[in-house]
């Protein structure tokens, strides 16, 4: 009877930490792809510029890659102590809210030069510089992917930390 | 849940309520019009579609806020509500960086695109403007102090 019952305790043991090994290798790979799509969309905004004979500078709008640059604070998750997953759901929070505003900032910057604003006497550009607004919008496609990714591992890192409550 | 911890959630969100209905109504009241050489010039916040994200984002969080205040007694759902609250909160921020990158553009002008500033022919909606993205802004803050206080409480628990 005694050994049957710790056969039975050996075994959830080992199903706890399979499902908490299977869990971290979750988190991280959407870590690691909310991190590649962030990354490409920062890349592929910055180095976006096309030069033509009557501009002399270069298009670049200013709000956006000062926000998008700072989207790198990802730490991972391998060693869980209560204080660590509360900083980790703390700065994820703040990298969602960054990504957010960038994201934000970005698409109605780009839906001005696309449409234009006629009250405004804001011509739109994007008729002008074709092949660097159809880049704009590649990055921003990315960077809206990399959010939802941001936000579902914030979501899984807030639940690691009320799972670790419950104990 | 302590009772302090109880009684600073609500009072945040009593705060971010009036902070958001404080940017929606002074944001939907802000329009001015001059005439320059024969020709009106009217400004309204429905003239730019930030700013109408704006206010329909201030509004959805307005609201969530005051569904949440009114049936404050359901602590079973505390988890789900702290989920929600960071999804309002990318809400509002995303909105206030939105409307604050437009309205930098109607202030300084984007040389490289030709489009000239706004403000100065119209400074009354600039300055009601500048007022509901204050708000706004202040509403996105207080709901961040809001995540990081129920994250905060939340892992202090562990270790009492």
């Amino acid at each position: 009877m005694a050994s049957e019952n710790g056969e039975k305790l050996d075994l959830r043991l080992n199903i706890v930490s399979d499902t908490k090994q299977q869990k971290e290798w979750i988190s991280l790979s959407l870590r690691v792809v909310a991190f590649v799509a962030t990354a490409s969309a920062t890349l592929i905004m910055a180095l976006s510029k096309q030069t033509k004979s009557l501009v002399v500078a270069t298009i670049g709008t200013t709000p956006l890659t000062i926000a998008l640059t700072a989207k790198f604070l990802h730490t991972p998750a391998f060693i869980e102590q209560g204080l660590r997953l509360g900083l980790i759901a703390i700065l994820d929070v703040m990298a969602v809210a960054l990504a957010a505003s960038g994201d934000g900032a970005a698409s109605f910057m780009a839906e001005v030069g696309r449409n234009g604003n006629s009250h405004a006497r804001w011509d739109k550009i994007c008729d002008k510089f074709e092949a660097y607004c159809n880049r704009s919008g590649v990055a921003l496609i990315a960077s809206f992917l990399g959010i939802t990714l941001l936000l579902v591992v914030n979501v899984i890192s807030i639940t690691k930390l009320f799972k670790l409550n419950r104990i | 849940m302590t009772k302090t911890k109880r009684v600073l959630t609500l009072f945040l969100r009593f705060l971010a309520i009036g902070a958001t209905l404080a940017a929606v109504i002074v944001m939907v009241t802000s329009h001015d019009s001059s005439q320059v050489l024969n020709l009106t010039f009217t400004a309204k916040y429905s003239n730019e579609q930030a700013f109408k994200f704006f206010v329909i984002a201030e509004a959805i969080a307005c609201g969530y806020s005051l569904i949440l205040l009114l049936t404050f007694s359901q602590t079973s759902l505390w988890r789900l509500v702290l989920i929600l609250d960071v999804v309002i909160a990318m809400l509002l921020s995303s909105s206030v960086s939105a409307a604050v990158a437009i309205a930098h553009v109607g202030k300084k002008g984007n040389t490289h695109a030709g489009w000239l500033p706004i403000c100065g022919q119209v400074p009354k909606f600039c300055n009601h403007v500048t007022g509901a993205l204050v708000a706004g802004f202040s509403a996105a803050i207080i709901y961040f102090l809001l995540i990081f206080s129920s994250l905060y409480s939340v892992q202090n628990t562990l270790f009492l």
